[in-house]
């Protein structure tokens, strides 16, 4: 018989925000398809770490572990993405999970990335209808637009965007990229650019669109594949267009 | 004039409808949610949305939607509200549409439709693959806008517990934990909705997100919330398999020409592609030649079964079916099914564009849920209102594909009105409530917490609710038997006395979640007896409700609604009559001409 297959894992743990960080390192039962969320459960159940010290299980966000929610954003193996989809058989062992370094920590591998969603507001990502009764059908759209607008509309407010953006920092309120492509989502639809320059002024200025420097590593980040330099690039030519018009017409 | 306000519990396509309808009222409200709401299980839906808008001039009507429906659900929905359901699905299709939700569309710009299980209409708009998801993040939106505008304050991250009931039976508000600090608060309200989704979780693995524990629904009823048709569970008959979860496969896959089928040889071993035609058992189509592959799930889930646990045919001796897309061009289903194709690329390692996908039928959607009148979503406690999946209303027996996304939005668009309604009559509103009501409450919450915290105990929380699933899916979803049933029963209370013993592994009181996973975990417990109980006593089929020992439907003896009460800390049945004024019950035959 041969040996049982051990998967070896490193969590980062912080039992708060102003604690000290330190690894703990588990030793797993290989199963097929085991993602980085299974490593965590097992965890759970037997929280011992692998030279036999009990610990507590280790705190993370998750929900719909089908990458649609945008929970389980961490860093693992030093990449920022979902664990869920991170299946441990295309993972180099040890494998290192994390929690993302660019927004406030929590617990463990819990952030918080309540900035997101102001910067949604910010932006005012929405299409400011006039009430919830019935007025009939929307407006016409075709199919080339909704081909456009509708994987934009598939982020999931992972956060992996701002993670590997080295525009995001402390010294920097960077919205990111994820919020500039909702932008260019809402300007896009007919109704939505209605209110076109709001949201492109809300984009300028401190922690605006001029902050981005074409690093390029957030659409490689995004597990839902957005064209975000794309949506970048237009929403930046319609708010240099805009500033160029003001400053004409003075 | 006094200034009501309202709690909304749940952040889900239900709770956040309601919680827009308050706001445009001018009612301020407060919005509970465990996760941030744009991350609650309204966007794993899929498929799309129900309207018979008859885009496709097939003669489609409101009266054939409401029809379907209640043919569907085996004729134990409560007819009247369904009609209105179905009436007002083609405005909300609208509103949707107005709210900027990306739907798929036709060449002219208008939006497309396609078909889904259990009509034979394309009564379903949807957008991509990803239906739920899109819908979620518009209604999202405008409850962001609210929000921006001070009418909505949003608790992200604060757990429901219980709610604040006084003296006179009256909810004046909820007791609910932050799940950082493990901080227990009180909040009244006038009025308040619970939109708190399904119970998946306590059927351990299922179709369902984290949070679809069934907790609050639980943690209401023994409060004296009734609880109405538990016993209806719907298997999904199309999920991928998984250890953490059951991935759903969307019955869309099916509504744009997917097939299921299996080899005819049962040592077949040959690759999927390479096996002729004729040596496939497309079985729902010879055995449904009307509906094909879209009859209506707990059909398909049974079929499946049948073919797996009785003809033995499964793939390779295993407990999968195929379900293939193969046939269609490359563009079509990128375009109309990428989201869930891409699910199954990335958590398999294989191309369902090439390669057929191996199914299984999976635990998807409650049926049943907490009790409410047949006008405005109230339960029978006064102040406390539900929307969505977490109540009975809308599915009978069997809920349709492509009505859920439907019914969440309609129901939570009645709750949010109804509530305000109720709270501007109050002759007292929350704020002239004692507050020994509220500390009382608050300081019950907190004992459960301390307890569970400090008791040493012997038993892991994770290894009960383990146990709890193995013995719900085992005996309580496709086909139930009454000894197992009662077996059932038994081990769920051996179960309940465990769980006394159950032993922390963390102490900890900053985002312990261990510690809320463990109250979840006694309220599923409760909620699993009462599905049960409820399909131990209904002996009939009905629906997704089947007992080989008792075949047929039985109109005489159980054409009724399962009442789940709690009377002295028990849980005891009663039964009401079905609204079936509108359509005459008639008998179920997919396999014949409807």
């Amino acid at each position: 018989m041969s040996e049982t297959k051990q998967v070896i894992v490193k969590v980062k743990r912080q039992a708060g925000p102003k604690e000290v960080a330190r690894w703990e390192e588990f030793s797993l039962r290989w199963r097929p398809s085991m993602n980085v969320i299974i490593c965590l459960r097992d965890i759970a159940e037997n929280p011992v770490t692998r030279d036999g010290k009990k610990t507590t299980p280790i705190s993370y966000d998750s929900n719909c572990l089908e990458e649609i929610c945008g929970s389980c954003a961490m860093l693992i193996n030093g990449r920022a993405r979902m664990a869920c989809s991170a299946l441990v058989d295309q993972l180099e062992q040890p494998i290192r999970i994390e929690a993302m370094s660019k927004f406030p920590l929590v617990r463990d591998l819990i952030v918080d990335r309540q900035f997101m969603f102001e910067s949604l507001k910010r932006v005012k990502a929405w299409i400011p209808i006039d009430g919830t009764y019935n007025l009939g059908e929307g407006p016409r759209v075709s199919p080339e637009i909704q081909g456009k607008g509708y994987p934009l509309s598939n982020c999931i407010t992972c956060g992996n965007c701002l993670e590997v953006c080295p525009q995001v920092n402390e010294n920097n309120q960077f919205v990111g990229a994820a919020i500039i492509s909702q932008v260019r989502l809402f300007n896009m639809h007919p109704t939505g650019a209605m209110n076109k320059s709001e949201r492109l002024s809300a984009l300028m200025g401190p922690g605006g669109i001029q902050e981005c420097a074409n690093a390029q590593n957030c659409v490689h980040a995004c597990p839902k594949g957005i064209p975000l330099t794309e949506s970048i690039a237009e929403v930046n030519r319609d708010a240099w267009k805009q500033a160029l018009l003001g400053w004409l017409v003075g | 004039m006094r200034q009501p306000k309202i709690i909304v519990v749940g952040g889900g396509l239900a709770g956040l409808m309601a919680t827009i309808r308050v706001a445009e009222a001018g009612i301020p409200v407060d919005l509970f949610s465990i996760v941030p709401v744009k991350r609650s299980h309204s966007v794993c839906a899929q498929g799309g949305i129900n309207a018979a808008k008859n885009q496709k001039g097939e003669g489609d009507t409101v009266d054939k939607h409401f029809d379907d429906t209640i043919y569907g659900g085996d004729f134990l929905a409560n007819q009247p509200l369904v009609k209105r359901m179905c009436e007002a699905a083609p405005g909300i299709i609208d509103l949707l549409d107005r709210m900027g939700v990306m739907f798929n569309r036709t060449p002219e710009g208008l939006l497309d439709y396609r078909r889904f299980g259990g009509t034979l209409y394309h009564r379903t708009a949807f957008a991509g693959a990803t239906t739920g998801q899109q819908l979620l993040y518009a209604l999202d939106e405008q409850v962001r806008r609210h929000e921006f505008e001070g009418k909505v304050k949003k608790f992200e991250g604060v757990t429901f517990l219980s709610a604040v009931i006084d003296e006179g039976g009256v909810c004046r508000g909820i007791c609910a934990m932050d799940l950082r600090s493990s901080e227990v608060k009180t909040y009244a309200a006038d009025a308040v909705i619970f939109a708190t989704g399904g119970n998946g979780a306590i059927f351990g693995r299922s179709t369902n997100s984290v949070v679809c524990t069934g907790s609050a629904q639980a943690a209401l009823f023994q409060q004296g919330v009734d609880y109405a048709n538990g016993e209806f569970i719907q298997v999904h008959p199309t999920a991928i398999p998984g250890e953490d979860k059951l991935r759903l496969m969307s019955e869309s896959a099916r509504g744009e020409g997917g097939r299921v089928w299996v080899p005819r040889n049962p040592a077949e071993k040959r690759a999927p592609r390479s096996i002729p035609d004729g040596e496939r058992f497309y079985f729902l189509e010879e055995w449904y030649p009307k509906y094909g592959n879209l009859v209506p799930r707990d059909i398909a889930t049974r079929a499946i079964h049948r073919i797996v646990y009785q003809e033995k045919l499964g793939i390779d001796g295993q407990s999968a079916v195929y379900l293939d897309v193969t046939h269609i061009p490359r563009e079509t289903l990128d375009r109309k099914l990428e989201g869930i194709l891409e699910i199954y690329e990335k958590f398999l390692g294989v191309d369902p564009r090439v390669e057929p996908m191996r199914v299984f039928p999976a635990m998807h959607y409650t049926m049943g849920g907490i009790w409410v009148n047949g006008e405005d979503q109230a339960s029978n406690v006064p102040g406390v209102y539900a929307a969505g999946e977490c109540e009975y209303q809308y599915h009978g027996a069997n809920r349709l594909g492509a009505n859920s996304l439907v019914s969440c939005i309609f129901g939570g668009g009645i709750a949010g009105p109804a509530a305000v309604k109720y709270a501007k009559n109050l002759e007292k509103g929350a704020e002239s409530t004692a507050s020994a009501v509220f500390d009382s409450e608050k300081k019950r919450q907190e004992e459960r917490n301390q307890k569970l915290i400090s008791q040493d105990g012997s038993e892991n929380p994770i290894i009960i609710w383990r146990e709890l699933g193995e013995v719900m899916t085992e005996h309580v979803t496709v086909t139930r038997l009454n000894r197992n049933l009662q077996m059932a029963d038994g081990k769920i209370r051996a179960l309940q006395e465990r769980y006394k013993k159950v032993n922390l592994s963390d102490r900890t009181k900053w985002s312990n979640q261990t510690l809320n996973f463990a109250r979840e975990l006694e309220n599923m417990i409760i909620l699993a007896r009462v599905v049960t109980l409820g399909a131990l006593a209904r002996n009939e089929s009905r629906g997704a409700h089947y007992k080989p020992d008792f075949p047929e439907r039985d109109d005489v003896n159980w054409l009724k609604t399962t009442r789940a009460k709690w009377v002295n800390n028990d849980i005891q049945l009663a039964y009401e009559p079905v609204d079936t004024s509108l359509i005459k019950p008639r008998p179920r035959r997919y396999d014949a001409v409807k």
